[in-house]
């Protein structure tokens, strides 16, 4: 049947079975590649998103459960001020390699950061681990993550 | 995979330094580009072999640089990105002798097309790996760029009817200081274009680098935090389906019977592909395609490997350990070495298969008209991928249209073509473009995997406890086999047993034989680290024994035979320093070290490892000394070094890949487990300077670590691991 869902603001209506994850909704009907499948088993974080503002694993989130939330994917994320701080630390302290997982590390380090604006070693270890890079980029996430809480005008709520 | 290793280890020995002059005399060739441009080709050495392509008579260029008339830089060459830096550090090398800001040099993927870019030594493979890009690139691109620069120079002297001398270039402008003129590259292409290649031009002193050492900003990477960045699994052309496949879950099995009712009652599907071994089911989306793959009852002939074991294939190699192979290395005489010696040590060591698990799980689109064939992947191994489509769809090679992409990691796994073949032979039974995804368990239970060895080990001590004599055999595939047949040779070839022999250590009377065994019911491929990835776990691990036998400090031991390799005492040095080797520890801490000359650098790490009471491991803290040569980008470096360390601890402390029934056990993240941020350690990397040719640094860490972990566990905890991954529950203490 049809779903209508709201992502990064704008109504997608998609002719799905319900229990259609919601990242292949996103990836292959609505046409919004910037999420990424790693695992199908919320084992990766590679599809993680936005609800209402809380990471959720898009790969085990069926899109009958969306319901009217406000989907975030990585292409808005730069319009939080969350987001738009950690997206500039990323790429002020090179944290990027081959970049598959990435979307997912921003999405979960954006809402890690609009929850808690000064996140310990041990807050960002619950919040990342979650998340799997191959390249192991892990030294310069956590960095990066802290230098986005010490930036001019960091955390905060979504904007 | 060093090829000419006496070459190799000459540069240590020898100070060779930066060549100033072209000698080549035919190493370059302008002309006039499509569009009006300057044109520049010129030769990268193939991803083997790069000393015997120097010696090379024939000129054939592989890499291409167009400066148009307005002005752009385009780089067009063979080498990929998948995370390593090579769109920027490359770059770097024709920015810095051209005088252009790195911003303006765009980068272009080479297209396959073996005359221009495949590499005449492997049959025209063009292929990215091995550490590699850097290394070839270095002389042609800055050679190529200073021969530009050159030309430029004169063509704006001749205008201005001045002497070349008294003009310099700098930011895409040639200079004429004294009369305050000034003129843009773009203006100058067409008279450039013209001009005759000059035969010597000198390149940059490293004094004079502007760019070159210097921490650059990857260009690849702000498409890559905001979704924009289209990897090989992003593709979408118009109307494209999605598919998804089960293959039989025993390699060389077929399939028997397939029944596909509910599977074609899933909304959103829309066919069902049999191919002999494999399942596929075609969907509007992945979700459906997923869907409609688990309603499909399949029957398999599951084949000769039935019944394969892990522990049959280990057995076997244990088995070939006892009997001669092939002689890798003979320094000395063994035997009578060992005959007079104070103290034997002997051991054996195991590594396991391991899979690549690339972010990006397999993928590949293919859309095969009535007479062409479009390809769109993300490869290591361009002309393969098009050789690939060309076997299974009969086109001939230039029918074959290869777009290639971002890599999510390729490790080695997308070297091969396994993929493009698969979904190839899907798409030929589809109308339009068809895009094949690996769920992420077959991706892991249908790989191709770093071979399994089993090392046979025995050495002697002088009544110092020095070692006399040296003697390794192992076992197991050798990728290079297959992969490029000319490259065996006598029984070996040079990546199965790098690390293995012409090690950085003075050992007077030194034997290595390998014995190449193929596994049955699994294949074998390249992964980071290549053969060291094995062979320095194993020599760099009993070094570790042999200090231990002799009682002896395991850095001191090792300093002790370095009196001939400086550049390789220096790093061992420096890791030592850094990491406070010899300060206390608590209880249940230990510090390893490994040292490796591999991929033309040289390295130290010093790992830290905490061992619980319940025999977990934890590394801890990793301090890393890298002489790699010449630095292009230091922060290329310094990232690479941490990620190859997170790697290399993934598969010391988990990485295992282990047949039952045929079939591998492994399927997803749960019980094929990657490093995660809470177990991360601290890698703090140390640079020496150094005016040497540049070594590769893509994955020297990655072999390097796992021997330093489990040095450090034995320091430790006494307890002498030969075995990866680590066993933690035979760790336990207390």
């Amino acid at each position: 049947m049809a779903y209508t869902i709201k992502v990064n603001g704008t109504a997608h209506t998609v002719d799905v079975d319900g229990d259609t994850p919601l990242l292949w909704v996103l990836r292959d009907v609505v046409g919004m590649t910037g999420t990424k499948f790693g695992c199908g088993m919320a084992l990766c974080g590679a599809c993680t998103v936005h609800m209402n503002g809380a990471p959720i694993r898009s790969c085990l989130t069926p899109v009958q459960s969306v319901g009217n939330a406000a989907i975030t994917t990585i292409e808005a994320i730069g319009n939080t001020a969350a987001g738009r701080k950690i997206q500039k630390a990323w790429l002020d302290l090179e944290v990027v390699q081959c970049g598959y997982c990435q979307s997912g590390q921003i999405m979960s380090a954006s809402a890690l950061l609009a929850s808690n604006p000064h996140p310990d070693d041990s807050a960002i270890d619950d919040a990342m681990s979650g998340n799997i890079c191959r390249c192991g980029t892990y030294n310069r996430i956590r960095e990066a993550i802290k230098r986005a809480a010490t930036s001019p005008g960091a955390g905060g709520k979504e904007s | 995979m060093t090829f000419d290793q006496t070459r190799s280890v000459a540069v240590d020995h020898q100070d060779c330094g930066i060549s100033n002059g072209l000698s080549r005399r035919t190493l370059l060739k302008a002309g006039v580009a499509a569009g009006g441009g300057l044109a520049l080709g010129f030769s990268l050495p193939p991803l083997f072999g790069d000393a015997m392509a120097a010696e090379s008579s024939s000129f054939e260029p592989n890499a291409f640089v167009y400066i148009g008339s307005n002005g752009s830089v385009t780089l067009t060459m063979p080498y990929v990105e998948m995370g390593q830096g090579t769109y920027t550090s490359i770059p770097m090398l024709i920015a810095e002798e051209l005088e252009v800001d790195l911003k303006q040099v765009r980068l272009e993927h080479a297209p396959p097309n073996e005359k221009f870019y495949g590499n005449p030594l492997l049959g025209g493979l063009q292929a990215t790996g091995n550490s590699n890009a850097v290394r070839g690139s270095w002389q042609p691109l800055r050679q190529a760029g200073a021969a530009a620069r050159t030309m430029l120079i004169a063509a704006a002297a001749k205008r201005w009817k001045v002497d070349p001398s008294t003009c310099h270039a700098e930011h895409g402008e040639v200079v004429h200081k004294a009369s305050a003129r000034r003129i843009k590259y773009g203006a100058l292409v067409a008279d450039v274009a013209q001009m005759p290649v000059p035969e010597k031009v000198a390149v940059k002193a490293p004094g004079e680098f502007k760019l070159i050492g210097t921490p650059a900003k990857r260009l690849d990477t702000p498409a890559k935090v905001n979704g924009k960045a289209v990897y090989g699994i992003d593709v979408r052309p118009p109307g494209v389906k999605i598919a998804t496949l089960a293959q039989s879950p025993v390699f060389g099995g077929r399939v028997k019977s397939v029944d596909d009712t509910a599977a074609k009652k899933v909304k959103g599907v829309r066919r069902i592909v049999r191919l002999d071994d494999a399942v596929a089911v075609v969907a509007d989306h992945m979700g459906a395609a997923k869907k409609g793959l688990a309603a499909l009852s399949i029957q398999w002939d599951e084949g000769p490997h039935a019944k394969l074991d892990t522990s049959q294939i280990v057995r076997e190699l244990e088995q070939a350990t006892l009997n001669p192979g092939a002689v890798a290395q003979n320094i000395g005489d063994i035997e009578k070495a060992m005959a007079g010696a104070a103290k034997k040590v002997e051991a054996t060591y195991l590594v396991p298969f391991l899979a690549h698990a690339t972010m990006e799980p397999m993928n590949c689109t293919v859309h095969v008209h009535r007479d062409a064939c479009e390809v769109w992947v993300g490869t290591q191994a361009m002309a393969r991928a098009q050789a690939a489509a060309a076997k299974v769809t009969g086109l001939p090679l230039d029918k074959i249209v290869v777009h290639n992409h971002l890599l999510g990691g390729g490790f080695g796994r997308r070297l091969e073509i396994d993929g493009v073949t698969r979904a190839t032979q899907i798409a030929m039974q589809v109308d339009g473009p068809v895009k094949v995804v690996w769920t992420r368990e077959e991706d892991i239970q249908h790989g191709m995997y770093r071979p399994c060895f089993f090392d046979r080990f025995s050495a002697s001590l002088d009544e110092k406890g020095m070692p006399v004599a040296w003697s390794h055999r192992f076992a197991g595939s050798s990728v290079m086999a297959r992969w490029a047949p000319p490259f065996f040779n006598n029984g070996l070839d040079p990546d199965t047993t790098e690390g293995a022999i012409d090690l950085v250590y003075a050992l007077p009377n030194m034997h290595v034989e390998y014995v190449r065994v193929e596994p049955p019911g699994i294949p074998t491929t390249f992964w980071r680290s290549v053969g060291p990835s094995h062979n320095v776990f194993v020599v760099e691990s009993f070094m570790d024994e042999l200090a231990a036998a002799a009682k002896q400090d395991p850095v001191a031991y090792r300093r002790a035979l370095l009196d001939k390799s400086p550049r390789a005492k220096a790093v061992l040095d420096l890791a030592a320093q850094k990491a406070g080797w010899g300060q206390p520890l608590p209880k249940g801490v230990g510090r390893g070290v490994s040292l490796q000359f591999a991929f033309a650098s040289y390295l130290s790490h010093v790992a830290e490892v905490e061992v619980s009471k319940d025999g977990s491991v934890r590394v801890r803290r990793v301090t890393s000394a890298i002489d790699c040569g010449t630095v292009v980008n230091p922060d290329t470096v310094r990232a690479q070094i941490q990620s190859a360390v997170m790697f290399g601890v993934t598969a010391a402390l988990y990485g295992e890949i282990t047949l039952k029934d045929g079939r591998v056990e492994q399927t997803n993240f749960d019980t094929y487990q990657i490093l995660r941020m809470n177990e991360a350690p601290t890698v703090e990397v140390h640079i020496v300077q150094s005016s040497e040719l540049p070594g590769g640094i893509g994955e020297t860490g990655t072999s390097a670590i796992m021997p330093a972990v489990a040095n450090a566990i034995f320091a430790a905890t006494g307890k002498r691991l030969r075995k990866l991954p680590v066993d933690q529950t035979a760790l336990r203490y207390g």
